[in-house]
């Protein structure tokens, strides 16, 4: 159970004692909260008391009343919105003054409690401060990781966007300046490295446009009966030159119809990422195979190859946005290292699962599971 | 000249390495160029150069970082510089302002890859010299 700090400021000490009884052995459970909620009460009996207490050791929670002794509970409750805005200030009043009550939750406090009060009205009210301090915890926790995340990939894209345009502008301004001698010819390989990395920014920015097209609204979202072996053969279509070029042999094995109730779009995410890599991480001469199966519950696809492969502990990152395996055999082929992070994406929208099985210098098999379970 | 002065660096980026190493070469400067982390850290072990230039993201977002500060332990004499394609408009500011900034990332320069050649040659005499 986790205990939640509670500091009461009042200089009746018949309040501090009533709260620390009732709340002792009270707890707050709630179903989205992952354990039960106690409470560990604290006292002040002033308000200088109090900022000292909040100083040395911030509490989760403060009841605080308005009439104070020396400084008032408003200037505390200035303190707290000034130095703690996490601590949930509820504000114990007489009837009397829930004007000045009224204003406190103006000013950043979330609730009040008139006083004297039940025990019963205690517990409900620190029942609703409870769930207050869990969700503010938990929006805040939410905002901090989005922002992470976010900063992350923004400044890993702009590394990705810019390499290959500094790239392309040395290979230019070599050039200009003729440095390598002043016959065209001399230049063959620069002028070549230069179009393979602007190839490679084109990819990049298709892989863009698939993310930026699965991340919009689930509304924007066309729904129909996709047949995925029309998917599929245009998938092979689009890659063919490629494989042409490479010598690489495409079979396709699938029953007539596998039809899935899904956004078309996405279904060709999955299948020209995956039949594209196929070939591309593949041998000279080497093969690639794709499976079609649909079962009761789930459809199964499959694309096996006969490629250079990858080690277990490199298989785990692949799903991350911008990771590319790096060696001697990858180092030639373009790519943005997006498009499995985007497969894995369009999966996890229709709770789906992506498994990876591959050895080094032999091949891989990628195994894609779509669950029919609400078509 | 600055002949025999020898200039190690470490770059994921195949075109950027063939291209400082020809400026680099230019200048006069002896080039020994690899293309991770991992293998600049082998260099190290038994070479100390009279330069670093590292790039920031090789295996990870900082590579840069722990080569630099892998440099400066082993070779604290050794300048280093760290160089990278990530402008600040993503909110990352890699200057070396700060004390603070200087005692962790412990390079002596911080690069951004499209600067002029003339430019590259002048900070790198500075830390030279
Ligand atoms: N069929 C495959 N065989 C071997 N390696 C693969 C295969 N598919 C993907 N990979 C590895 O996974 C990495 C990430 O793939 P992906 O996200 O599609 O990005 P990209 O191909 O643009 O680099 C690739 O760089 C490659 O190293």
């Amino acid at each position: 159970m986790q205990k939640l700090k509670v500091l009461v400021v009042d200089d009746e000490p018949g309040i501090c004692s009533g709260v620390k009884r009732i709340l002792g052995k009270f707890t707050v459970s709630y179903p989205f909260m992952d354990e039960d909620r106690g409470f560990e009460v604290f006292e002040a009996y002033t308000g200088e008391d109090a900022i000292e207490l909040i100083k040395k050791d911030p509490p989760d929670i403060v009841l605080l009343d308005n009439k104070l002794p020396g400084i008032q509970g408003t200037e505390v409750l200035d303190y707290i919105n000034k130095n703690h805005r996490e601590i949930v200030v509820m504000i114990i009043t007489s009837y009397a003054s829930l004007e000045l009550a009224v204003k406190a939750t103006e000013k950043g406090a979330y609730d009040f409690i008139p006083k004297p009060f039940t025990p019963q009205e205690l517990k409900s009210s620190m029942e609703k401060v409870t769930k207050h301090h869990f969700l503010q915890g938990m929006t805040q926790r939410l905002n901090k990781e989005g922002k992470e995340v976010r900063f992350q990939f923004l400044s890993v894209l702009s590394h990705e966007l810019k390499s290959p345009l500094n790239a392309v502008e040395g290979y230019l301004k070599i050039m200009e300046e003729r440095q390598a001698g002043d016959q065209i010819s001399q230049y063959d390989q620069i002028i070549e490295r230069a179009l393979q990395r602007i190839n490679g920014m084109r990819t990049l920015i298709m892989d863009l446009l698939d993310l930026t097209k699965i991340q919009s609204d689930e509304k924007e979202k066309q729904f129909e009966h996709v047949n995925l072996l029309d998917i599929t053969k245009n998938a092979i279509e689009t890659v063919s030159p490629y494989a042409i070029q490479k010598d690489v042999e495409l079979n396709l094995h699938a029953e007539e119809d596998i039809t899935f109730y899904g956004d078309p779009n996405d279904m060709e995410i999955v299948l020209n990422n995956l039949i594209s890599n196929a070939v591309k991480y593949n041998y000279k001469e080497g093969k690639v195979d794709v499976n079609l199966e649909k079962d009761i519950d789930q459809i199964t696809i499959k694309v096996s190859d006969t490629g250079i492969g990858m080690k277990q502990e490199e298989t785990s990152k692949l799903f991350n946005e911008f990771v590319r395996i790096k060696n001697e055999k990858t180092r030639n082929i373009t790519g943005s290292g997006l498009g499995l992070s985007i497969v894995k994406k369009v999966i996890n929208l229709y709770n789906g699962d992506i498994q990876i099985d591959s050895t080094p210098g032999k091949g891989s098999t990628f195994t894609v599971i779509l669950p029919l379970n609400n078509q | 000249m600055n002949t025999n002065k020898k200039i190690l660096v470490a770059d994921d980026d195949v075109d950027y390495l063939f291209q400082i190493k020809l400026h680099l070469q230019n200048m006069g400067y002896e080039v020994l160029t690899v293309e991770s982390q991992k293998e600049a850290e082998e260099v190290l072990e038994n070479t100390k150069p009279d330069l670093a230039i590292y790039d920031l993201m090789m295996e990870t977002e900082d590579s840069g970082f722990i080569l630099s500060y892998k440099t400066k332990q082993k070779y604290p004499d050794v300048p280093v510089v760290i160089a990278t394609a990530v402008a600040s408009e993503t909110g990352i500011s890699f200057g070396l302002d700060t004390k603070d900034e200087k005692r962790w990332i412990k390079a002596d320069l911080y690069l951004e890859k499209d600067i002029r050649k003339e430019q590259l040659e002048k900070e790198i005499k500075k830390l030279l010299d």
